[in-house]
């Protein structure tokens, strides 16, 4: 560039002194002179030039460098996030033996997460929930929180935790927004059996043994039976001034190496649901579960059962045997859709000779407005003792963000 | 029938619990002290690129977000995106990115190689999250070899997820789609030039 210039420059000047008249060599001498010093004058704004493009890229660079270290380094991230789920709910339903039905429209769970990162490898996370919309002396619903733990990742992928934190067992306890899960209700068997949605208070590790191999321990607060009571879902206490004579102990494992595989066994021990109070009466829960899915087609299917001292007996004949399990397969039709059935089976009595199972057969859709709003609409048939199951529609609407 | 159990344990249950709780963090104060402190970080973005071409030299380059680019790219991450500019590596066919893409609420760092419009690799580079790390896994990344771009933006492929990690999964779905877009646009406009 610097050399076309002068070439042109020079070339303007000689064939200009030509049509002159034919000068001295004084006049030649001070032409040159002149158009010497010309060029050093062009070749020093040449330079200036070069230096000022020069500095003009260090500044854009500079400023690009800025705006985007602010726009998408981590560090320009929020510390402290917020989220949240929630799901309105609709039951049409009538019970078997027509003595009663069941038609309400529910707010059932309004959700707010908050969490917090303290450094890279220290954070906070909870869980507030409003259930049935309101909350009070005599109102429907409650207000609980279910998550608040401090997590700390001590070693390469091994966490511990201390607070109150959802347990390691089955499919939805811990991951449970609306839009996870076909139909429109919580599956019974993790809800009555297990029981979803199940938080306690305590410590607990995890981490990774080897690719796809992970386990969890924890030690926490347990459940409490109170007089009359034998099913496991009563005796949540949900860490409010929770009794703690007697703690329990939660150990999971969980394989997940294989895409779209997931395998997982729990046990939880606890040796005196009573608390201390009246007859001991120790519990075992073990859980069992596979979520499969393999291109559009889903399969879950999950076994759980508790197995409590015969003491517990003397509360209810045949609690001391309480099992569940149910299967759900699934079909993708398309990134909107999706179709399921679920059958399941669960009983609080199962140590009895009576026939005191609950059965239950789903069948309904999700339709995914957004990857993270959810639309769901199901037919249940629950059969019952004593003709007190319910058939009919649930339909219902879930976010999460 | 009454159980026979710990007595001690059961008459202090708290000291119990104490016990536990110091004892284990003692024991992984030791072991955060010897392990090392490279939690998530994989693979870093030079070495991912050398890893790419191997013995071929590549050019670095920059790919400059237009309107128009910005646009598509919404379209694919579901949110516009930050930044002015995007940086890759390129020798003939073959483009290299690295991107970054929120999981539920920190960034995973993903390397994406691609070859004729088709992916050749996909790599976690590093991963911050807390829980969903099994998108880092040869296997559930192999799972992208040979994906190409539909004409809606999305992957040719379906992808097997991964239970309780379905944000994860999302993130990596959009940074595959959005390596192709990109790879798309560059290579479009040296068939142009």
């Amino acid at each position: 560039m610097k050399k076309h210039l002068l070439a042109t420059f020079i070339g303007l000047n000689m064939a200009a002194a030509a049509q002159a008249a034919t000068p001295t060599m004084e006049e030649m001498w001070q032409l040159i002179q002149q158009q010497q010093s010309e060029i050093a004058e062009l070749k020093q704004q040449l330079n200036n030039n070069d230096a000022r493009i020069t500095e003009t890229e260090v500044a854009a660079e500079a400023t690009i460098s800025a705006v985007e270290q602010f726009t998408l380094s981590p560090v320009a991230l929020s510390k402290t996030t917020f989220g949240g789920y929630g799901e309105l709910h609709y039951n049409s339903l009538e019970r078997d033996n027509a003595s009663a039905s069941k038609d309400e429209i529910d707010f059932h769970r309004f959700v707010m997460f908050t969490g917090h990162q303290f450094s890279d490898d220290v954070r906070f996370f909870s869980e507030l929930e409003v259930e049935h919309s309101i909350a009070g002396d005599g109102q429907v619903g409650e207000i609980e929180l279910e998550q608040a733990y401090i997590e700390w990742d001590f070693a390469g992928q091994q966490r511990a935790k201390a607070g109150l934190f959802l347990l390691p067992i089955g499919i939805i306890n811990e991951t449970h927004e609306p839009e996870t899960f076909y139909g429109t209700e919580r599956n019974n068997v993790e809800k009555n059996i297990i029981p979803a949605t199940w938080w306690e208070g305590g410590a607990a590790i995890s981490g990774e043994i080897s690719e796809g191999l992970f386990y969890d321990l924890a030690l926490h607060s347990g459940l409490f039976l109170d007089s009359g009571e034998y099913k496991p879902r009563d005796g949540r206490q949900k860490v409010g001034k929770a009794k703690a004579d007697d703690m329990a102990f939660t150990g999971r494992l969980k394989y997940t190496a294989i895409p779209g595989l997931e395998l997982a066994a729990s046990v939880q021990v606890q040796s005196d649901m009573h608390q201390g109070v009246g007859d001991e009466i120790g519990g075992t829960l073990f859980e069992t579960h596979i979520a499969w899915q393999r291109d559009a087609f889903q399969l879950r299917a999950l076994y759980a059962q508790w197995d409590f001292d015969n003491a517990i007996n003397s509360i209810a004949a045949g609690a001391d045997d309480q099992t569940g399990f149910y299967i759900e397969p699934s079909y993708r039709v398309n990134e909107k859709l999706g179709l399921f059935a679920r059958y399941s089976e669960y009983d609080n009595l199962a140590g009895n000779s009576n026939d005191t199972a609950v059965e239950q057969f789903d069948l309904g859709l999700n339709y995914w407005l957004h990857p993270n709003v959810v639309f769901k609409m199901d037919y249940q048939n629950q059969d019952a003792p004593g003709e007190t199951g319910y058939d009919g529609i649930n339909l219902g609407v879930g976010y999460s963000f | 029938m009454r159980r026979q159990t710990s007595a001690a344990a059961d008459r202090y249950p708290a000291a119990a619990f104490l016990s536990l709780i110091i004892g284990l963090t003692l024991s992984m104060t030791s072991l955060a002290a010897a392990t090392t402190a490279a939690r998530g970080v994989f693979q870093s973005g030079p070495d991912f690129i050398a890893e790419c071409f191997a013995s071929q030299p590549s050019e670095k380059k920059t790919l400059w977000l237009t309107d128009e680019l910005r646009e598509q790219v919404s379209k694919i991450l579901g949110h516009p995106i930050a930044g002015l500019r995007v940086r890759y590596h390129q020798n003939g066919s073959k483009t290299a990115w690295i991107l970054e893409e929120i999981g539920k609420e920190m960034p995973i760092t993903i390397g994406v190689m691609v070859d004729n419009h088709t992916i050749q690799q996909v790599k976690i580079l590093a991963y911050r999250e807390s829980r969903g790390g099994e998108v880092r896994y040869p296997a559930y990344t192999r799972q992208y070899q040979g994906a190409s771009l539909k004409p809606d933006l999305s992957l040719s492929q379906s992808i097997d997820g991964i239970t309780g990690a379905t944000l994860s999964v999302w993130a990596v779905n959009k940074v595959a789609a959005l390596a192709l877009y990109f790879d798309g646009v560059v290579t479009q406009q040296r068939t142009d030039a």
